[in-house]
């Protein structure tokens, strides 16, 4: 279940847009900070606070890659592998992560510390390579400042 | 030359609304406000401003059939949705220079008699979306944005929305199916958005850069604008450069300078003295160019003779280090993983390109793979629901052209790439 406190946000969403409909990403965003996943409850609550079949709102969180859809480990790491960050090494921070930490791309640690997503081209192209962890940003990175970042992540 | 988009934002302040006040900012909406709506888009017209997201369309030509349409409400919205791999330029407007596009925004607004403003902002910024949501508060607190500005009548609501991880939201029919709570489907076109785009009615998309140039044109004049850049594509770019040189980063200069002076004069050359492969030179749905095209005018139109575009001004330079089959590979991918499946060229054509290019890097390439990758690229090309089809397969075709042996060499030698591909410590 939804707080009041959260139904309140979502109601005030749909006030900024002709539609209420157009909450419904925002209210995926909320779903996934309260429940840390969008659960089959997650998703109810917010066909719920929308107004919209339960089939809509799984169809269209699906489309989207920044939903997620399995529980997460605690911190959510997102490293681009795209070409710019490729041709920096990105490739071989995959495998660090894979042999250090027992990473893949959708898979979590554990002991529940760290999720792994690779995820399509941050923006940081200029400064590869790049990745996002939980909404902090990082880039130029190598191995070892790899190592140095996550450990501050308990 | 004099900055247009990237002027103070190397100050520590350059976000911050005092500070971007400090600088001129601002100055746009008043003169705007002296002026009649279609005289504003009469000075863009003139201005030869074209737009910045890729496709490079006259901007005051899609404003002037928008504000010719008699429906109302009108939307103006920014795409803010910077997918494009090697594409970081939007980036470094919202996070070091918001209220540029807030003010290019609210003067548009006025011009196309639309009072609502919502910037689609990619999901993967979200450090961007607390500057431009901090900017926003502060540019309603000054009287900027909001239900009279400067004191009058006049309106303009701004709110940020925030997209969830798809490249295909960067079209202008898929961003609009998203901000509206749906799956990013491309809508068929015509209607064009600019008669009835979001909620059927007539919206206006525009690049981030595009409506960022806007206070300029207002400010210094259409004249001043147009004798900067090329003839036909006046103006500055903002080029974001990156892979093997020695100083990456978003650079803005006059349209039409040479690929060469991007790269050797601006971004410092080739790292570590290596010798130059080829170039990407708009994101990585535009056509590679080999080494012998890098004297290439950087603009719309000129580009085109060279055999590639100039899409979002996504520099991306390869050494001789790089593997133009991982390349083609890690592109293919790219384009797998985000076509939205909708229709059949695209969805099957991207996935199969992806497979066979993988087969190759991995030493199982078989001999009449290459055919079967030009096959299927000719396939997709005209044939595919949007552009994102388009760009994978043309991307392919001109990878296929312009290096062709680094892709029969590692047909022939049956073993996996041993290409490092520069790695950095």
């Amino acid at each position: 279940m939804f707080t009041e406190t959260v139904l309140k946000e979502i109601e005030s969403i749909k006030t900024k847009y002709p539609n209420p409909r157009s909450a419904l990403l925002p209210a995926l965003y909320i779903a996934q900070k309260e429940f840390g996943w969008l659960s089959h409850e997650a998703m109810q609550c917010v066909a719920h606070a929308i107004d919209l079949p339960e089939a809509a709102v799984r169809g269209t969180a699906s489309f989207y890659a920044m939903f997620k859809h399995n529980p997460m480990g605690r911190h959510l790491i997102q490293l681009c592998t795209n070409v710019s960050c490729m041709i920096l090494g990105a490739e071989k921070l995959a495998d660090f992560l894979k042999s250090k930490y027992g990473l893949e791309s959708g898979g979590t640690t554990k002991d529940n510390r760290f999720s792994l997503m690779i995820m399509e081209c941050i923006g940081s192209c200029g400064t590869g390579p790049a990745m996002l962890v939980n909404t902090d940003f990082y880039d130029n990175l190598t191995e070892k400042r790899i190592g140095e970042i996550l450990n501050t992540y308990k | 030359m004099e900055k247009i988009l990237l002027k103070n934002t190397e100050n520590a302040d350059s976000a911050d609304i005092d500070g971007y006040i400090k600088t001129g900012g601002y100055k746009g909406i008043p003169k705007a406000f002296k002026l009649k709506p279609s005289d504003i888009i009469e000075e863009i017209k003139k201005s030869g401003l074209r737009g910045r997201g890729g496709a490079g369309f006259p901007t005051g030509m899609k404003w002037s059939i928008a504000a010719a349409d008699s429906k109302f409400p009108k939307y103006l919205v920014c795409n803010a949705d910077e997918g494009e791999p090697g594409t970081f330029k939007d980036r470094h407007i919202l996070e070091k220079n918001p209220h540029l596009l807030i003010e290019g925004m609210v003067i548009s607004g006025f011009a196309l008699g639309s009072e609502y403003g919502y910037i689609y902002l990619r999901g993967e910024y979200p450090h961007a979306k607390d500057i431009l949501e901090k900017a926003i508060r502060q540019a309603y607190e000054k009287k900027f944005l909001g239900k009279g500005i400067l004191g009058g009548k006049i309106k303009f609501h701004l709110a940020v929305y925030q997209g969830a991880g798809a490249y295909i939201c960067g079209e202008e029919t898929a961003l609009i199916e998203s901000l509206e709570g749906r799956r990013g489907h491309p809508r068929l076109k015509p209607p064009f958005p600019v008669n009835a785009g979001a909620w059927k009615m007539p919206t206006i998309v525009n690049n981030v850069e595009t409506l960022s140039n806007v206070p300029y044109i207002i400010d210094a004049g259409a004249g001043a604008y147009s004798k900067i850049g090329s003839k036909d594509c006046p103006g500055t770019k903002l080029f974001s450069v990156s892979g093997c040189v020695e100083k990456p980063g978003v650079y803005e200069l006059p349209m039409g300078i040479s690929l060469r002076e991007i790269i050797y004069t601006h971004a410092g050359g080739i790292r570590g003295g290596k010798k130059i492969k080829a170039v990407i030179p708009g994101g990585i749905s535009t056509p590679v160019l080999p080494v012998d095209k890098i004297d290439c005018p950087m603009d719309f139109i000129s580009i085109q003779k060279y055999g590639s575009m100039l899409g979002s001004g996504a520099v991306i330079v390869m050494d001789e280090s790089v593997c133009m089959v991982k390349v083609a590979h890690r592109s293919m991918k790219f384009f797998e993983h985000e076509s939205c499946g909708k229709c059949i060229p695209c969805r099957e054509g991207t996935s199969w390109l992806e497979k066979i290019l993988q087969r190759i890097e991995h030493g199982k390439g078989r001999e009449d793979d290459l055919g079967l990758l030009s096959g299927i690229a000719e396939t997709m090309l005209g044939k595919t629901f949007c552009q994102l089809g388009d760009g994978a397969a043309c991307a392919m075709q001109s990878m296929l052209k312009h290096f062709r042996g680094e892709f029969e060499e590692h047909i022939k030698r049956k073993s996996k790439c041993q290409s490092s591909n520069a790695k950095k410590e």
